[in-house]
């Protein structure tokens, strides 16, 4: 059952990172549209996300259940050192998902307030994935160290360094890629889709380059980053596979009969990065910068906890996937029709 | 301000935050659904209104509440890792359950809000439902965890380690239905009160008399017979905390000394140094009565509690007696209303009727603050009552009177901003929802 409940585990990282990521990707869209457009990007992202958007941010919840039932003393000894980091994610996903909420359903659309809204959830939707990636970042790269005696020592540079800092960047970009991928698809103007497209490409170049500054920082960092993913054949051929989805993806990304297509080359890419760095690092979880780690296999809850929660997580699937799939359907199967809402 | 007051405070203020947001999230659903029920019936406008406004209502407030949630859930590990560490696994089991109820609640709301005109009549209708049901079965999982700390079972504690664990016999703990019932009354009576005075407000007003008076009595209705029940749920409460937490049945009735005959006190002021209640009304026997269903038999004091073990005394009474008097205050305008809806219709009309409900829009969410008072701090100094004390479970950063500060910034800010759009929701009813 272990291997059930580490396998939903990743399953919710990875759609969180896919599903909420477009979201956060659309608010980092708007931010980087130019006024001009500002208005037609909302009205895309909001048709694109509104009816979804509470389901995706699910996923998150689901991370956390997993993590402190399951595996609670790796839950939290990251709540320990990444304490500040996750403050700020939570702030982030606080402000953005209200400022999101509240620009839809005041009743009264006036442009002051309107704007104030749109402020707060475009660069909130820019910090939380930022932080995101640096929190993934540090628990994965040795940055944590637990033998540090000073306050900036446990609690900041454990998170505040080149690498952390440089996959939150990269984390950013993957989620504009994805948002731009995505909302392709959403908008019935030839006008919009050309934009995204062009969205969609920029935000890859930012991506590819965040990528190579990952690289360069975990040469500064000493995180042997190259070392894991080369000299592990799964992660090489994950990176494999991503680079010539990529390759793909550019070729087809202006055809508009393969909308589809490149939504899934996308995920593909995106999901190939995570397995990629996720089989490099199994089991471990939280590495520190001693060298020793949590792992999955061992720092687990005991009991019937593991088993109890890998059932739970079995039948509540089978609620949750049909009505989340149901739902989606509902929504795209009408393909660009407006989504009213009263 | 030390850190560990700081980290209460915090983790105070967040769950008396999210409770209200919460608790009008679960309700609104159905008030939302027997309004959409009555306008797929009789075909009225005026209940698809009611429907579509009220969903607005729902949509914030679930959004807002779900963004609190997810707050407190990482708050849990943030303030507390020392309890989360051997918690977690233990009372996990509601958690990973409410995360399936929460998910199934967002996705029905998505198709709720976005299946006008869209899908089936009745399909739409369920999907409301849905939101409703999900919703309360959430709530009733978080209280369950709840009353884990106040009744911890499930495992068991054998030097310092916690053995045995078993997630379903420690959700399906000895306090979990008294706690649920009387927290999911508590939620129908406050929602009902709060969302009932709004309406009677604009009533009193003379604004769209016809939506207003619709929307109060459903909102009513379920308001005034939650209050009358709730007394009923309360002493089922009361005697389950007198079995597994005298300390807390103690410290909630200011009862310092052991006695047969044991009096219940109301009102008063405790003066813990002198172990006794200054001012108070005593009835003799009462509390006997209340505890053990026998005016005579001995109720166990705070004298029987280690001082070290003992909650504080003064908080912990008065937000007792504050739950208490305003549950009182609405039990009575339930039956007042009750008498109004079948005897004397006039009453409707007139202005002290409709005052006494504007007055008593916050008397629900006054009285669920004050019990949750009665329940965290009566549970004091354990985080999980007689196994580990809140002391323990702290988190060894320094410097969280700042994270506190921060937090209270973002909650009232949050909420000067949702009582901003319900104020604007409100205004906009004659143009939006009053054809």
């Amino acid at each position: 059952m272990l291997y059930v409940v580490i396998l939903f585990l990743f399953a919710a990282i990875t759609l969180y990172f896919l599903l909420g990521g477009a979201d956060f990707g659309a608010g980092i869209i708007e931010l980087f549209t130019s006024n001009d457009n500002k208005h037609r990007t909302r009205k895309t992202s909001y048709q694109a996300i509104g009816p979804i958007w509470e389901a995706n941010h699910m996923w998150l919840i689901i991370t956390v259940v997993i993590l402190f039932v399951g595996f609670p003393t790796i839950y939290s000894e990251m709540c320990v050192y990444l304490h500040i980091p996750l403050l700020i994610m939570l702030l982030g996903i606080t402000a953005r998902g209200t400022a999101f909420a509240f620009r839809n359903y005041d009743a009264i659309k006036d442009e002051k307030t309107q704007g104030f809204y749109n402020h707060i959830f475009v660069y909130s939707s820019f910090v939380t994935p930022l932080f995101l990636g640096i929190i993934a970042g540090s628990a994965l790269s040795g940055q944590i160290d637990p033998t540090a005696k000073t306050f900036a020592g446990v609690y900041i540079f454990s998170w505040l360094n080149w690498f952390s800092v440089s996959v939150g960047l990269f984390t950013v970009a993957l989620c504009g890629f994805l948002a731009a991928i995505y909302l392709i698809g959403e908008c019935p103007e030839v006008y919009d889709v050309k934009r995204f497209i062009k969205k969609a490409k920029a935000m890859n170049i930012a991506a590819v380059i965040l990528g190579a500054l990952v690289f360069l920082a975990s040469y500064v960092e000493h995180v042997h980053l190259a070392d894991w993913i080369f000299g592990n054949l799964l992660s090489l051929a994950a990176v494999i596979a991503a680079t010539l989805s990529l390759v793909l993806l550019w070729f087809i990304i202006s055809d508009k009969k393969n909308k589809q297509w490149i939504r899934v080359l996308a995920a593909f890419q995106v999901s190939m990065i995570l397995i990629s760095v996720g089989h490099t690092r199994f089991p471990r979880f939280v590495i520190f910068k001693d060298g020793s780690s949590m792992s999955l296999l061992t720092d687990h809850a005991t009991g019937k906890s593991i088993d109890d929660l890998g059932v739970g997580l079995l039948v509540g699937s089978l609620f949750i996937l049909p009505a989340l799939g149901y739902l989606y359907y509902s929504f795209k199967k009408k393909g660009n029709e407006t989504v009213e809402e009263h | 301000m030390d850190d560990f007051i700081a980290a209460r405070s915090q983790m105070a203020l967040s769950l008396g935050f999210h409770i209200i947001y919460s608790c009008i999230g679960m309700v609104m659903p159905v008030f939302m659904a027997i309004s959409h029920y009555k306008w797929i019936k009789t075909h009225d406008p005026v209940y698809k209104n009611i429907t579509v406004a009220w969903s607005k209502g729902v949509a914030i407030f679930f959004a807002t509440g779900a963004v609190s949630g997810t707050m407190l859930s990482f708050e849990l590990g943030l303030l507390w890792p020392g309890f989360m560490k051997h918690a977690g696994p233990i009372f996990g089991m509601p958690f990973s359950l409410e995360g399936v109820a929460f998910f199934i609640e967002a996705i029905a709301l998505g198709f709720f809000l976005y299946g006008w005109n869209r899908l089936n009549t009745w399909f739409h209708w369920v999907t409301g439902i849905v939101v409703g049901i999900s919703g309360i079965a959430s709530g009733i999982l978080v209280v369950s965890a709840n009353s884990w700390m106040n009744s911890p079972s499930g495992f068991d504690f054998v030097n310092g380690k916690y053995l045995n664990i078993d997630p379903l016999k420690a959700m399906f703990n000895e306090a979990w239905f008294s706690e649920s019932l009387h927290m999911t009354i508590a939620a129908f009576s406050a929602t009902g009160f709060a969302v009932a005075g709004i309406h009677a407000l604009m009533i009193y007003r003379n604004r769209n008399i016809h939506f207003h008076s619709k929307a109060f009595k459903i909102a009513i209705i379920f308001g005034a017979a939650a209050a009358i029940l709730q007394p009923l749920s309360g002493d089922i409460s009361a005697k389950g905390a007198a079995k597994r937490q005298p300390a807390k049945l103690a410290a909630m009735e200011a009862y310092f000394h052991t006695q047969e005959y044991a009096p219940l006190v109301i009102g008063g002021i405790p003066d813990t140094a002198a172990k006794k209640v200054n001012y108070g009304i005593e009835i003799p026997g009462l509390l006997s009565f209340l505890v053990h269903d026998n005016f005579k038999q001995q109720v166990n004091g705070l004298d029987k509690i280690p001082v070290k073990n003992q909650p504080p005394v003064a908080v912990t009474h008065y937000a007792f007696q504050i739950m208490v008097g305003f549950g009182m205050l609405m039990m009575l305008i339930g039956v007042l209303y009750f008498i109004a809806l079948w005897k004397k219709k006039d009453w409707f009309t007139k202005g002290w009727f409709l005052k006494m409900f504007i007055w008593a829009t916050p008397a629900g969410f006054i009285a669920l603050e004050a019990g949750w008072t009665v329940t965290e701090v009566g549970r004091q100094p354990w985080i999980i009552q007689g196994v580990m004390r809140t002391s323990e479970a702290v988190t060894p950063m320094p410097g969280i009177q700042y994270s506190f500060y921060l937090f209270t910034f973002i909650y009232f800010t949050l909420s000067v901003f949702v009582i901003f759009l319900l104020k604007r929701q409100i205004q906009m009813v004659p143009e939006l929802y009053d054809r």
